[in-house]
């Protein structure tokens, strides 16, 4: 088993945490990670991404030119990356943002208006829980209870108040695709 | 021992802190910069020294001042700021002071651009500054070992008391990854009884300097450190071999080309094709005998150099061990592309039809 993803989106977006928060549930439930930034001059495209890698074994390469999963947040990002993703991958599409589709007929696209559902669930900054969800969800790679633990985690003391937006965003996220 | 995820970056900083550091003299500089940063956070509360320095030479200068006095001390930077270091590094090893040395490389010459390359393998490895000297070059290619390397860097510094580099890449500085910290081995060390840091009842003075200005004392000297040189041949080379004991092309590359080619040898594996890895961990001193032996093997038909450079730097040590024995082919990118894994297999497809 091997996930390479590419995550890409505006900066502020929140897409370099979903990568974050995916290498950090994979190294929890016993997976080979890495994460590997964007720093350079794409970022002022508007493509700010992140490369993943979620595996069984170690990991040689932690970049490549080939994905198995594109998370689009924006739409430069789409444009940018569709190309390279592997047939029979997903690309998941922040549909609030991005108005195009996915034109390619062998990839499964799923269309998640991350900041829409960020909004119901009262907060817009936890977009990209909603999109983490949803990757989840769709690739099952990862448990939920993981995910969800980590969140605890990660607000820890006087941040705990967000908990349980931030786990309800993540729900919600696995919803769209279930 | 639990997995951390740790930047490369942020690793190396506290990985010096674990061993011992007690004075840090750096520059702001991508991709390095999160060293600084992480160092002037925590190495005050460890009860070490942080100084951000007016620029890259006086922070080089400041570790020789600290190194002098018997003090841990590093400094970091990248490429074009490792450039302006070189005056200072070659003080070092003419004084005889142990220090560490990140770079964190990115793309020239000039100041190219920020992104990961491998363009400082000659300034490294041959002396980017004056005179016979050599710096103990460690080359990790993932965060755990960059980690481990940090650390035991300072330990190689002090037992030759010489400067000590670790050179990686800003991919590596900037990725993230599941390290542990587990003990690294101690070394038996010298007393630091040279250092200036006050007479304290002795009947000399000690004197740091790499003055010698009558001739033949300076020739002594360099007979001297060209010893020392010697004893660190023998004793601190190291190497990885992965798949060569059947491989019939071998693929070098050390740092983050290395692990890309570590996913390549998977494809071809599958394939039936066989390739090998043959990773430099020490680019000086360069594992020459290794590559020279495994070059003798029937089984090797060719190598193929992979490298984030476009002239070939190690290019140039890996012809010297193979010593024209099997054909090499050069595989280069530089100003901040790196080689990919499909460029890599297909170099290997073209090397073996060659000799085959």
């Amino acid at each position: 088993m091997k996930k390479e993803i590419i995550i890409s989106g505006f900066g502020g977006q929140g897409g370099l945490a979903i990568g974050k928060n995916l290498a950090e549930a994979g190294m929890a439930e016993g997976l080979n990670v890495t994460w590997a930034p964007s720093y350079g001059p794409e970022m002022r495209g508007g493509t700010a991404n992140c490369s993943v890698v979620l595996s069984d074994k170690p990991v040689g390469s932690p970049v490549f030119a080939r994905f198995t999963e594109l998370i689009a947040l924006n739409e430069p990002s789409l444009s940018k990356f569709e190309e390279g993703v592997l047939p029979g991958g997903s690309v998941f599409v922040n549909s609030d943002v991005v108005t195009d589709r996915v034109s390619r007929s062998d990839l499964t696209a799923y269309y998640i208006p991350c900041a829409k559902i960020a909004e119901e669930v009262g907060n817009p900054k936890v977009g990209n829980m909603v999109m983490l969800g949803a990757y989840v969800a769709a690739t099952k790679i990862l448990k939920p209870e993981t995910i969800e633990a980590m969140i605890q985690s990660m607000f820890a003391g006087p941040k705990a108040k967000f908990i349980p937006l931030n786990i309800e965003a993540f729900r919600r996220g696995m919803a769209c695709v279930q | 021992m639990e997995k951390e995820l740790w930047k490369g970056n942020e690793a190396i900083a506290e990985a010096a802190i674990r061993a011992g550091c007690d004075c840090f003299f750096g520059y702001p500089i991508t991709p390095q910069s999160e060293v600084p940063e992480y160092m002037s956070a925590h190495l005050p509360k460890a009860g070490g020294v942080f100084v951000q320095s007016e620029s890259e030479l006086a922070a080089i200068n400041m570790v020789y001042g600290a190194a002098g006095a018997g003090m841990r001390a590093m400094t970091s930077s990248s490429s074009p700021g490792v450039s302006l270091k070189q005056e200072g590094i070659t003080y070092l090893a003419g004084a005889e002071l142990p220090a560490v040395i990140i770079n964190c490389m990115r793309g020239g010459p000039g100041l190219g651009t920020i992104q990961p390359a491998q363009g400082d393998y000659y300034q490294a490895t041959r002396g980017g500054g004056n005179g016979d000297y050599r710096t103990v070059v460690l080359a990790p290619s993932n965060v755990q070992e960059t980690v481990d390397f940090v650390q035991e860097a300072f330990d190689i510094a002090d037992q030759y008391r010489n400067p000590v580099m670790v050179l990686c890449d800003g991919l590596i500085g900037q990725m993230m990854e599941p390290i542990e910290w587990h003990p690294v081995k101690k070394r038996a060390l010298p007393p630091k009884d040279w250092a200036a840091c006050g007479r304290k009842g002795r009947d000399h003075h000690n004197i740091i300097t790499s003055i010698f200005i009558a001739a033949e004392e300076c020739s002594d000297h360099n007979d001297h450190l060209t010893a020392k040189y010697a004893e660190m041949e023998k004793n601190e080379v190291r190497w990885e071999e992965v798949q060569c004991e059947d491989a019939e092309i071998v693929i070098t590359a050390y740092g983050t080309p290395a692990r890309i080619a570590l996913t390549a040898l998977d494809t071809l594996r599958a394939e039936g094709i066989k390739a090998g890895l043959f990773r430099p961990i020490t680019l000086w001193p360069f594992p020459e005998k290794a590559l020279h032996t495994l070059a003798e093997q029937d089984h090797v038909k060719a190598f193929v150099d992979v490298e984030m450079s476009t002239t070939g730097q190690m290019l140039d040590d890996v012809r010297l061990a193979v010593e024209g024995r099997k054909p090499i082919r050069y595989l280069g990118r530089a100003g901040g592309v790196m080689p990919t894994v499909e460029e890599m297999i297909d170099l290997v497809k073209s090397a073996l039809k060659e000799v085959k």
